[in-house]
């Protein structure tokens, strides 16, 4: 058909015979993609007299958007927080690899580490768009040193720091540079965090709480500052008390300000949290829900040990803890894995499994006008899945980046 | 003209669909243009409730058609006149309506020719009366001041030039307008019972629309189903039969 597009002369392609989420909802609709992003093929239709050029039979899967990681401590037997001389090919490996999981964004995560090593890593992350040689860079996520001794769960003692000193100043002097920083977990019962917080959102850094022995009105205080996120929900913090629920509280607390969500992380592994438990979290909070991995160095290898910064892990199926203890460090679980156990573990439909792993990651980190959605003109990062939330192919700027092979590898 | 009764809505829509597609088969796979009429001023192209919308929604997206072929009156258009004379010029110059499709409303009015409308008027701006308002309140969350007033619409005489016109009319709230466009004379303040003058018309109903008409009529015609449903029966399709058309006459006259 003659197409007599006046936007542009790009090739566009029309992903037909599918269900696609969009508006909360799995849709029987096409995907139509231009340039990288959605386009709408009625303004297509209408506007510019145009029609598709190439036409993709989807064979009935569906379609979501990509997966959004947003703690990830490598993979592969990539270590982020380990400052090696072929630490760019590392992050390469690992933002390759998780296309098969159906990741197209993500923040590499620095556990607690001496300055050296931020000093050495940080200027090696850039932020950078994905493309066929692996999923996009969002910014780092850096998860200490400035957290609280009591929990500071796998994270090496001698590391932690505090604010008492010079507040932000000293953070910054800790990191080197906050250029490619997206997250900072802190622990805000700390002295001077709220100077610290207001600081980093004055930035754009989003700022989460995790590692802590805060109680509901310090964690409160820290949201009213600025903070929008929970590190890993239940793990490395107060257990939930009726008279006391602590950071937990935060799911149901009526002093978030108004227009603001706090989202939470789950490590939906099946080993982080009790199903129960995570349903609790879901049911009282459904749309703060961000599902993550936490995963390490080991996710992707064969059980043994393995690296997390300056410790030294050990996995064993899917447990992963710190050699010789019972201390949970991380995990190995990928987040195609996580978003089936969520929807199996809860119950839900599959556009809310869907969603915590795409949408809800965007909005915490403000991106969702274009990431995180099918919406028209939204970057075109997104997934083909059957029906059992198993990955087929990944796709980013519209883009086929991983297909499945038919030997089922 | 013929009078179709079906049971249903869903019956009665099906019926129209399959006459529609084996018309099209008849009418052969040449440069078949299509128009649509009728259109509310005063909507922005991606309104959800513009006929833009509704048509890409229910059935431009879901077949191949090219773009060029459509051809939407423009509500939007600087001189809304001059878009109406165009309008009929492509009409003209695509050979003429093959088949027109259409409903009506419980006022008795074809596209949007009000009561009063004149039966040989052609395309044009119409303002819409008040009981047209009302039943379009429904798309716009049901605030009358939010609809829109004017329309574009094809003329009652742009409709009676076309070769054949087909009617759909179902629900107990048309049953009415069907009574005055059948069963009494033609006059300006039912429009559609302008289409008792026009030689090749079928009306398309469900039971309810039947409601206001006398027994002996629907009797009458549901009689007729018999002969009538051999028009809707499958016909060679266009790829089987290549490029040659199938038999265009039709199995008998009005």
């Amino acid at each position: 058909m003659p197409s007599n597009k006046s936007v542009s002369d790009a090739p566009i392609v029309q992903f037909t015979n599918c269900r696609i989420l969009r508006d909360h909802q799995l849709q029987r609709e096409d995907l139509w993609v231009r340039e990288g992003k959605i386009l709408n093929p009625e303004k297509l239709f209408f506007d510019e007299k145009g029609s598709a050029d190439v036409q993709l039979d989807c064979k009935d899967s569906i379609i979501a958007p990509g997966f959004i990681d947003v703690q990830i401590n490598g993979g592969f037997g990539v270590d982020f927080s380990l400052a090696t001389d072929d630490f760019k090919s590392g992050i390469d490996l690992v933002s390759q690899k998780i296309l098969s999981h159906g990741v197209t964004s993500f923040c590499p995560t620095l556990v607690t580490s001496p300055p050296s090593v931020y000093h050495q890593v940080l200027p090696q992350i850039s932020v950078r768009n994905g493309g066929a040689h692996g999923a996009g860079i969002l910014g780092a996520h850096l998860e200490g040193p400035f957290i609280s001794k009591e929990k500071k769960g796998a994270h090496p003692e001698h590391c932690l720091r505090t604010f008492e000193a010079g507040a932000f100043q000293d953070l910054l002097a800790t990191y080197g540079s906050l250029d490619c920083v997206q997250i900072v977990t802190l622990a805000p019962e700390m002295r001077r965090s709220s100077e610290v917080i207001q600081e980093l959102t004055k930035r754009g850094i989003c700022v989460s709480l995790g590692h802590s022995v805060a109680n509901l009105s310090q964690a409160e205080e820290a949201v009213q500052h600025g903070a929008t996120f929970i590190t890993h929900l239940f793990n490395a913090m107060l257990p939930f008390h009726h008279r006391d629920p602590g950071i937990v509280g935060l799911l149901t607390s009526d002093k978030i300000p108004a227009g603001r969500r706090v989202f939470y992380g789950m490590i939906s592994d099946g080993i982080h949290t009790n199903p129960a438990a995570l349903r609790i979290a879901h049911r009282a909070h459904p749309k703060g829900l961000v599902l993550v991995t936490d995963a390490i160095a080991g996710m992707g290898l064969a059980p043994g040990r393995h690296t997390l910064g300056q410790q030294v892990v050990e996995i064993d199926g899917l447990n992963t803890y710190i050699a010789g203890t019972k201390t949970l460090s991380g995990s190995v679980a990928t987040m195609d894995t996580c978003v089936r156990h969520f929807q199996e573990a809860t119950g839900c439909s599959v556009e809310t499994a869907l969603e915590a792993a795409s949408l809800h990651p965007a909005q915490l980190l403000g991106i969702e006008h274009k990431k995180g959605t099918l919406d028209y003109d939204s970057d075109a990062d997104f997934l083909m899945l059957n029906d059992s939330l198993y990955v087929q192919a990944t796709y980013i700027a519209g883009e086929e980046v991983w297909r499945q092979d038919a030997s089922g590898m | 003209m013929k009078p179709l009764i079906l049971e249903n809505y869903s019956q009665a829509s099906e019926w129209a669909a399959k006459y529609i597609r084996n018309r099209i088969v008849q009418f052969g796979p040449g440069p078949g243009r299509f128009f649509t009429l009728g259109l509310p001023t005063g909507l922005p192209r991606d309104h959800p409730e513009s006929y833009h919308s509704f048509m890409w929604n229910n059935f431009f997206k879901h077949i191949d058609i090219s773009p060029e072929n459509v051809h939407i009156l423009d509500g939007n258009a600087p001189d809304l006149q001059a878009e109406c004379d165009a309008f009929e010029e492509k009409i003209k110059a695509a050979g003429g309506i093959e088949l027109f499709v259409g409903g009506i409303g419980p006022d008795g009015h074809i596209a949007f020719n009000e009561p009063g409308s004149s039966l040989v008027s052609r395309t044009r701006v119409k303002t819409l009366a008040m009981d047209t308002i009302l039943a379009n309140a429904r798309f716009f969350d049901g605030d009358l001041s939010k609809v829109p007033t004017m329309a574009l619409t094809v003329g009652v005489g742009t409709v009676m030039d076309a070769r054949e016109v087909m009617i759909l009319i179902t629900g107990a709230h048309k049953a009415f307008a069907l009574y005055k466009a059948i069963e009494d004379g033609v006059n300006h303040m039912w429009t559609v019972s302008a289409f008792q003058q026009h030689p090749n018309t079928v009306f398309v109903c469900d039971e309810d629309a039947t409601l206001e008409l006398k027994v002996k009529t629907v009797k009458y015609f549901k009689g007729l189903m018999l002969v009538h449903n051999k028009l809707v029966e499958p016909l060679y399709s266009m790829k089987e039969m290549g490029a040659e058309r199938s038999q265009s006459k039709k199995p008998y006259s009005d």
